[in-house]
């Protein structure tokens, strides 16, 4: 199994989701240039990185949403490869359109960046195979637009669907308001798409995703990644 | 022809303002209790060159669509402010 990793200019987490991929879970990896027209033969699964894309300008993603490398994020999604968006990759789907809804400012009005836990709701997917439900992760966020937004009809069909692959819960696994750190709807944390190859989250799976940080949590989505890999 | 544009973007009816409720608190908090219902907002100030008046405004909704706007969560007026010739 082949990683790939975006750098947009503004890029900051992609050295340590290289590394995680590379190094913890031990893959293939390499890095896709944001001015790249062609995604190199053999990549399994897309990056889009943590950060701040073009600056954050007009709104988060939405400029790099029409970097050159995009169109052929999207053409691959379509015909069915897996494509991850960790905290900035999140918004940048989103304004994509690969996965619905919007990430608002948070409700704190202030960045947060601190250890949370996420409660994981569904382990049918090839993002979460290696989990249970009920599972809880603890995994770091950094943002200061993590609230995710969606209308009521779109946040019903998530939910019924299964979507909805992790919530903001306590370290109990409950999940209620005093753990949601962004004011997201239902406690949203990561959501997949309807064909379930696109996987968008605000938290950082890989900065504790090496045992050195204490915590290793995050390895179990490229872990869960490269089985799905293995078994095919 | 060379037309001017303004274009403001809100926040869609029902969608949480912190910004504007946050602004609108600190303003309670000195001498302005009497302002309310503080919204923000962007705006936008661009030209675009158009055979004419309609055709500007559409080439604008279209760039707002697109990318200029988030229609998800945002609304934007556009007013075509002036006709500078061509």
């Amino acid at each position: 199994m082949k990683f790939g990793v975006v750098m947009f200019p503004g890029s900051n987490c992609d050295h340590d989701a290289f590394y995680a991929l590379s190094v913890n879970a031990g893959k293939d990896t390499t890095y896709l240039w944001h001015k790249d027209t062609v995604i190199p033969s053999g990549i399994d699964c897309i990056i889009l990185p943590g950060g701040f894309s073009y600056g954050d300008y007009l709104r988060c993603g939405a400029i790099a949403r029409f970097s050159p490398i995009m169109n052929e994020v999207i053409r691959f999604a379509n015909s069915g490869g897996y494509v991850m968006g960790i905290c900035n990759g999140f918004q940048v789907l989103t304004e994509a359109g690969l996965l619905p809804g919007t990430l608002l400012r948070n409700s704190s009005l202030s960045f947060v960046c601190k250890d949370i836990f996420l409660n994981v709701r569904n382990n049918n997917t090839a993002f979460t195979s290696l989990m249970q439900v009920g599972d809880v992760l603890r995994i770091p966020v950094a943002h200061g637009e993590g609230n995710y937004f969606a209308d009521t009809e779109t946040i019903n069909i998530l939910e019924s669907e299964n979507r909805v692959l992790f919530k903001y819960c306590a370290a109990d696994g409950a999940i209620n308001e005093e753990s949601n750190p962004n004011g997201s709807v239902n406690n949203i944390a990561g959501i997949i798409n309807e064909k379930r190859n696109v996987l968008g989250m605000m938290p950082h799976p890989e900065r504790y995703s090496d045992k050195m940080m204490g915590c290793s949590d995050g390895i179990a989505i490229f872990n869960s990644l490269s089985k799905q890999f293995e078994i095919i | 022809m060379k037309f001017s544009s303004e274009i403001t973007i809100t926040l869609r009816n029902g969608i949480l303002d912190v910004q504007g409720k946050t602004v609108e608190n600190a303003l309670h908090s000195i001498e302005f209790p009497m302002l309310t219902n503080i919204k923000m907002g962007k705006f936008i100030r661009l030209d675009v060159e158009a055979p004419d008046k309609e055709s500007a405004y559409s080439l604008i909704s279209d760039a707002c669509n697109k990318l200029i706007a988030n229609p998800i969560i945002e609304d934007y007026k556009i007013s075509i402010i002036e006709n500078q010739g061509s």
